[in-house]
């Protein structure tokens, strides 16, 4: 073995890293790129497969508001989201309490309960969903969408801040027992405040994960005031169904992408730091 | 609880009985503060799924929920002589098995890759999370107009390199529609994997490594006996969340392909039934298959391992 043949072999390793790395970046990044180049592109540009928008204009992005009421779609979102996040919290956050705890008997079947409710299909209980909507008079409503919302954003923030809770000290809640402090005392004066980073990263990911539904905003509203932005953006037509108009669909997207992708980048970093704390660099 | 509450205060003279009581007060406090959180779960899930279940046996329709009549089995057996439905599963099972393939092959070297000591290290590892970010349905749309058969840029590229003659059909033909719905669930879910064997990449015992190193052993060698045999139980729970994920499939394929019968999978065969064609009772039987499918399958996850709640945090 010659040291220059195990150079070169270095070298060309190394390129090929390198090679892969760029091909990672190139594969995540690229469609929202094009995405964006898209939505600046107007007439006969649209349909050239241009790397840049070289006449970039935003008429696009005024159309998408002017044809459909695409403000009232982002706050419907935000509504819808925004609530069901915060009534799940408070939910969670009290039963969080008792899971994370205190030991009782058929803690066990209930956390294993709320695990199943969060890995079964939602369309699973699509008809019943339905009925329970109409019944309560709240088809085609914001408010239906909060209520069936909460079967996603529940079950998971339970689940995230019962994880969270039993990281606490103990010592902390003896402390306070003994001060003769009562639970809902322990839980909102001295847990919750503590775990206010937790509560943030979990309300995040549950304002997520409503924001991004669409099965359920499909299916239990009429009205195009009552669409949320999935919707919306599914149901963008033109004058037939061959001719999307491209241009605005890509300019919607980046609409409501570009805020939550700016969001996710500011939560990397609490991902990140939760992921690498234990690790060990060589 | 009531016996419990009963007992402990018929002895509460001696020490011991007072620490079984307070032991009891903090049951009851448990019940107290998972009463409401259990009340909501059991209206928005519990009945709704025990209403779903009783109208598959029923004939109802959704503009008159109310009017319905007892007929068994009977949507069961239509749904079992569909050859629809069972083109639907057939779909379901393949995009399962080939997209959650893909996903752990491809997290895999994403993760391997992040893990690596590189310059931008950090930007990269932002850049991967972009897809997971990015709604379902606008990641649908965009990948829609990348492959678009007239000005798509993925026919463009494809014509100039000159791998195809001719512009490809990507969302018509029932071949190219089904890879087409499965490479933008790739896209988008490859991230949750990569999350997922990172973490459990970047807490290998380096010792092992600098043994391995000193014994000799080469790269191949190294990931195949110490890197996979350690992350395995990692990449095995990413592996069932992303089954479980893929078996429900609805958004990607209902934006990309419609109701197309190529791609169409059980969520969207059920849904086309239930609100499409009104058919509540025979759509409620078709979700009340996928819904026992996606329960056995659960059923083995708990029984076959612990799931890590932490990293079901991480990555959702």
């Amino acid at each position: 073995m010659s040291a220059g043949r195990h150079s070169i072999m270095r070298i060309a390793g190394r390129f090929g890293f390198y090679l892969l790395v760029a091909a990672i970046l190139f594969y995540t990044v690229f469609p929202f790129y094009w995405a964006i180049v898209s939505s600046l592109k107007s007439g006969s540009a649209l349909f050239e497969a241009e790397l840049l928008p070289w006449d970039p204009t935003f008429e696009n992005y005024a159309a998408v508001f002017r044809d459909q009421p695409f403000a009232r779609t982002i706050a419907n979102s935000l509504i819808v989201a925004t609530l069901a996040t915060v009534l799940s919290l408070l939910l969670a956050a009290s039963a969080a309490f008792a899971l994370g705890r205190i030991r009782f008997r058929g803690r066990t079947t209930v956390l294993l309960a709320i695990l199943s409710v969060s890995m079964f299909p939602q369309v699973a209980v699509l008809s019943g969903m339905f009925e329970l909507v109409r019944g309560l008079g709240l088809y085609n409503s914001l408010a239906g969408l909060v209520l069936s919302y909460l079967i996603l954003t529940l079950p998971f923030t339970t689940w995230v801040l019962t994880a969270f809770m039993r990281e606490l000290p103990a010592e902390l809640e003896e402390a306070a027992i003994v001060d003769g402090a009562s639970s809902w005392r322990i839980l909102v004066g001295i847990f919750l405040p503590l775990m206010a980073p937790s509560l943030a990263a979990t309300g995040l990911l549950a304002f997520i994960l409503a924001w991004n539904e669409f099965l359920f905003a499909l299916t239990f509203t009429l009205s195009p005031e009552q669409r949320t932005v999935p919707v919306a953006i599914a149901l963008i037509s033109g004058a037939s169904a061959y001719e999307l108009p491209w241009g605005r669909v890509m300019a919607a997207s980046v609409i409501v992408t570009l805020p939550l992708v700016a969001l996710v980048m500011l939560l990397q970093r609490r991902i990140v730091a939760g992921l690498t704390a234990g690790a060990i660099k060589g | 609880m009531a016996d419990a509450g009963s007992a402990s205060g018929a002895a509460s003279s001696t020490p011991w009985a007072k620490q079984l009581s307070l032991a009891a007060r903090r049951r009851r406090t448990a019940w107290l503060f998972l009463m409401p959180m259990l009340l909501v779960l059991a209206a928005v899930a519990a009945w709704p799924l025990f209403r779903t279940i009783a109208f598959s046996f029923t004939d109802a329709y959704l503009s008159d929920l109310s009017g319905w009549q007892f007929v068994g089995l009977d949507n069961y057996l239509y749904l079992a002589q569909d050859p629809q439905w069972w083109r639907a599963v057939g779909n379901t099972v393949i995009f399962t098995v080939v997209s959650v393939g893909l996903e752990t092959l491809l997290g895999l070297v994403i993760a391997l890759t992040l893990n690596a000591h590189l310059p931008g290290r950090g930007l990269l590892r932002a850049a991967v999370l972009i897809p997971w970010a990015i709604p379902t349905v606008v990641s649908a749309k965009m990948w829609a107009w990348m492959l678009n058969d007239l000005y798509g840029v993925v026919n463009a590229v494809l014509l100039a390199l000159g791998l195809i003659a001719e512009p490809w059909a990507w969302l018509g033909d029932p071949v190219l529609s089904m890879a087409a719905v499965i490479a933008v669930d790739v896209w988008k879910a490859t991230p949750f994997v990569a999350l997922l064997a990172l973490a459990a990449l970047q807490v290998l015992p380096q010792q092992l490594y600098e043994a391995a190193r000193i014994d000799g052993a080469g790269a191949v060698r190294i990931f195949f006996s110490i890197t996979l045999p350690l992350i395995r139980p990692a990449l095995l729970v990413a592996v069932i969340f992303r089954g479980l994920d893929a078996l429900r499939v609805f958004d990607v394929i209902y934006v990309l392909t419609g109701n197309s019968a190529a791609t169409a999978s059980m969520s969207v065969y059920a849904r086309q039934q239930l609100v499409e064609f009104q058919d509540v009772g025979y759509g409620s039987a078709a979700t009340t298959c996928l819904f026992l499918v996606a329960a056995l399958v659960t059923a083995l996850l708990v029984t076959a391992g612990r799931v890590n709640v932490g990293q079901r945090s991480a990555a959702t």
